[in-house]
């Protein structure tokens, strides 16, 4: 016996994610594993879909614009602007709390670093930082927070010419939090709005931050906090702050761990439970039966493999960060069914010296048929029921372009609706 | 790089694209083949992504507690730098739920790591005449005193919520008196089993069933069943109802020699106590291993000890067979039986028709089964399930009981409380016996396993 679904997708990420989401809808009974938890934690919680052009040209005003002249090799030119759209919806309606869906241009929204990122999605809790938006802003450090200097930032943004005045300033966080707490810590403070003692005496800490913040706050209009504003009410934190400050509060995001990325997860693992799929996380697979099919893989539990049977498969399982991808001193390989990654022989062509070079390696990854089929080494299918999505696949290079979600959601859209149509 | 000779640079500049590190250097092989528990690759894979500290549920609320990545590869690096490097006495505030464990994308170790610092610390830097140490050895040893219990059940479960005897136990030990002791069984699962005719009995129960579903008379199905404390003394209708369900399916159940897990023991850093517990389990169990049974336990902390920190922790002959070989109850008829499919067929009716809050363990999550329970049972006639979130309930088997750990035991349980508020149903299920016992304590809810709703819905109600 083994354990059964008629779709099995392989991975916990956007990707991984949207595949599941979209076979699970199409009614198909879909059974998504996760080796650990999803990297959504180590995103920001923008959702892009393309930034900038594979020549650098941008930030790109619309994307899909740009999307018909990408090298044919993209994944976006294999699914198709109407994958990319079907998926964007799907994603925003199962991510409510999103905002971005009423156009095809690109938002654009201050980071963490003062720069100003183009994205297509993003959560409700930055939307008032837009920065297409005039009024004017102040940035609000946390002395503790090191990653984000909120007057650094400031200067940043404003020597890039922002339409409005902007400024920054750092503040103790109220309480006796550790130099080293984490971004939880004060998530949970706040969704609480747990006692702490300032100067003595014991205040609610959505008050003693406001009180604080307001002997900074000099007529501007909305206030930016470093991405820790609550993890079960962000809404509500938001909201008391607001009405505290009487000004509009965002949140800018930041690097991992990443309370944004975090509520993603969790609203898409939500949608997923709801749209009625099984999810495992915490073991990988690791093995597999089947010559032109895949008729089986394994879990591997500590030495125990666990059959896991479907008719068909995704493979969701990233790129080299998330492991999809590994290499070695001999070669570039795909390490769960070894499918084809093509790679040059000579591993010191892989990259070029410069650090923000144009990488060969950040192209790597499976080629696939226009049913996002994996081919092997002669252009074949490898395996009839396999399909891929996200960073897996190779011939566009997410980082640079700023595409790297929206790449997930669209081939993640495909494969799983596929998958479900094929399953049937 | 310091167990590794310096590449050697020829020209004094290092340039990525001429490989001119030397011949004699071979970076892949930096790190000799040991056979010791060598955390080093572990603590190398770290890239401080602190996913491991997002996921801890005493940093969250502890502001004395540096988190996951502290106590797993930062101090164990820092412990290499400096012969005179302590262990930060910080480590005991962790409650070894292990969800970083689950978190971590490289694969770091870290409860491996943090076991493995506690012990330390326990056997070297712990005052073993403080009260401290032996409040944790006792609270570690819970089976014996259970053992000791079960003597005079009724007795035992007067005198141990005897209101001046809890005061003068938080006074002089430590022991919170918030909490009420759990129930003794005035019979304990073994004592039961052994009246039930014991394996002999199970054979012939299961080959009787077997032949009812149609199956070979002489399939090989059995199984060894590791019950833990709890089932054993305290909650004796799970042990049951695992015997009951297994029979059912066909299965041949053995009940053999055992002790702790080991569990509690790990926890407060008492190495050497779960090493003599473990060593008498894995000796029984790796002789039925060895005839073909696998290992089931209903306690998914059990099944973790078993198949994650024994191997980890201890070198003892056939534990890696045995930790293969190791499943919680519902996962393994999962894999073996179409449960799925005989839960379709059936309507629950009686005591267990309820709506089912469900709480998933930490160790349970670790082990990828927090979400069997709802998977199998919300299809269920009869029944509903509503899962209460990811939060950990708190209590982390003895954390929760230690005076100075209850308070925020119950702030870590506060969101799981307010959930279980929210749902529906106002019976509670989990498969940890101290989350059952944090959760009735947080709600007054009644707590059961699924494995009681399994026998509820499969087994015939004249069962054994």
């Amino acid at each position: 016996m083994a354990i059964e679904s008629e779709v099995l997708v392989i991975g916990g990420g956007l990707a991984g994610l949207t595949s599941a989401l979209s076979a699970a809808r199409t009614g198909e009974d879909v059974r998504l594993v996760s080796y650990k938890q999803s990297t959504l934690r180590s995103a920001s919680g923008l959702v892009d879909v393309l930034g900038y052009t594979p020549d650098g040209d941008g930030p790109l005003t619309d994307p899909f614009e740009a999307i018909p002249d990408l090298p044919e090799t993209h994944p976006y030119r294999t699914v198709g602007i109407k994958a990319i759209r079907d998926g964007l919806d799907l994603f925003d309606d199962a991510v409510p709390h999103y905002h971005g869906g009423h156009t095809d241009r690109n938002a654009l929204l201050p980071t963490h670093g003062g720069t100003i990122k183009p994205t297509a999605r993003y959560p409700a809790s930055a939307s008032a930082g837009l920065a297409s938006d005039t009024r004017d802003l102040l940035l609000v450090g946390l002395e503790s927070m090191t990653e984000f200097d909120a007057p650094h930032a400031a200067a940043h943004l404003d020597a890039a010419g922002v339409p409005f005045d902007v400024r920054g300033v750092t503040i103790q966080f109220p309480g006796d939090l550790r130099a080293d707490a984490k971004v939880t810590r004060y998530a949970k403070l706040l969704d609480t709005n747990g006692e702490v003692t300032v100067r003595g005496r014991d205040r609610p800490v959505r008050e003693a931050l406001a009180a604080r913040v307001n002997t900074e706050l000099d007529e501007e209009e909305r206030v930016g906090f470093p991405a820790v504003l609550g993890d079960e009410h962000p809404g509500a934190v938001r909201a008391d702050l607001a009405d505290r400050l009487g000004a509009d509060v965002f949140e800018v995001p930041m690097g991992p761990p990443s309370l944004p990325g975090l509520r993603l997860e969790d609203a898409l693992f939500a949608a997923l439970d709801e749209a009625g799929a099984s999810i495992e996380t915490g073991n990988p697979v690791v093995d597999f039966d089947g010559e032109d099919r895949i008729e089986r893989v394994y879990i591997e539990k500590n030495g125990a493999e666990i059959p896991n049977t479907a008719e068909e498969y995704v493979l969701a399982t990233g790129g080299l960060v998330g492991k999809g991808v590994q290499s070695d001193r001999e070669g570039v390989y795909e390490p769960i069914f070894d499918c084809h990654v093509a790679h040059p022989a000579d591993r010191y062509d892989w990259f070029e010296n410069e650090v923000f070079g144009d990488h060969t390696f950040a192209r790597f990854g499976v080629e696939t048929d226009d049913d996002l089929r994996p081919l092997d080494g002669g252009g074949d299918v490898e395996f009839a029921n396999l399909r891929a999505a996200g960073a897996v696949l190779g011939g566009y290079d997410l980082a640079a372009e700023k595409s790297g979600s929206g790449v997930s959601i669209a081939t993640g859209y495909a494969a799983g609706h596929s998958a479900g149509q094929e399953a049937v | 790089m310091s167990d590794a000779d310096q590449p050697t640079e020829t020209d004094g500049e290092f340039n990525p694209a001429a490989p001119n590190t030397g011949e004699e250097f071979e970076p892949v092989d930096v790190f000799p083949d040991s056979d010791d528990f060598d955390l080093r690759p572990g603590s190398d894979s770290c890239y401080k992504c602190s996913t491991c500290d997002t996921n801890c549920p005493v940093a969250e609320v502890d502001d004395e507690f540096p988190g996951p990545k502290f106590q797993g590869p930062e101090q164990w690096r820092l412990k290499q730098r400096d012969d005179e490097h302590e262990i930060d006495d910080s480590v005991m505030d962790c409650s070894n739920c292990m969800r970083c464990d689950n978190a971590c994308p490289a694969g770091v170790p870290l409860s491996q790591m943090h076991n493995t610092a506690r012990g330390e610390y326990v056997s070297e830097q712990m005052d073993t005449w403080s009260i401290e140490y032996w409040r944790n050895r006792i609270l570690s040893n819970y089976r014996t005193s259970a053992w000791l219990a079960s003597k005079l059940p009724r007795l035992a479960n007067v005198v141990m919520n005897f209101g001046p005897a809890r005061w003068v136990m938080e006074k002089t030990m430590g022991v919170t008196k918030e909490r009420e002791f759990p129930a003794f069984a005035t019979e304990t699962f073994r004592e039961w089993w052994a009246r039930q005719g014991g394996a002999d009995a199970s054979r012939q129960r299961a080959r009787a069933n077997r032949e009812r579903r149609g199956e070979p008379v002489d399939a090989d199905k059995k199984v060894a069943y590791f019950h833990g404390c709890y089932s054993n003394y305290n909650t004796t209708e799970v042990g049951k109802a695992m015997v009951r369900v297994f029979e059912q399916f066909g299965y041949e159940v053995v009940v053999p020699k055992q002790k702790c897990s080991g569990t509690p023991m790990f926890a407060n850093g008492m190495l050497d106590d779960a090493r003599r517990h473990a060593e008498v389990n894995v000796s029984s169990m790796r002789d039925l291993v060895d005839q073909g049974y696998d290992a089931i336990a209903s306690c998914t902390s059990c099944s973790m000890a078993l198949r994650q920190e024994y191997p980890e922790l201890f070198d003892i002959p056939g534990i890696d067979d045995v930790a293969a070989n190791t499943f919680e109850s519902l996962e393994y008829l999962r894999i073996h039986e179409d449960l799925r499919g005989e839960l379709a067929e059936v309507e629950v009716d009686g005591e267990l028709a309820e709506e089912f809050a469900y709480h998933a363990p930490c160790h349970a999550r670790n082990q990828g089964l927090e979400r069997q329970a709802l998977e199998l049972f919300r299809d269920v006639d009869g029944v509903g399930i509503e899962d209460v979130g990811e939060s950990c309930s708190g209590i982390s088997g003895t954390y929760g009981w230690k005076a100075e750990k209850y308070e925020k035991s119950m702030e870590i349980g506060e969101e799981m409380f307010e959930h279980m508020a929210e749902a529906e149903g106002e019976t509670g299920m989990t498969e940890c016996p101290t989350c059952a016992m944090q959760m009735e304590h947080g709600t007054g809810y009644d707590i059961r396993h699924p494995l009681e709703l399994l026998e509820a819905a499969l087994v015939d109600g004249d069962g054994l």
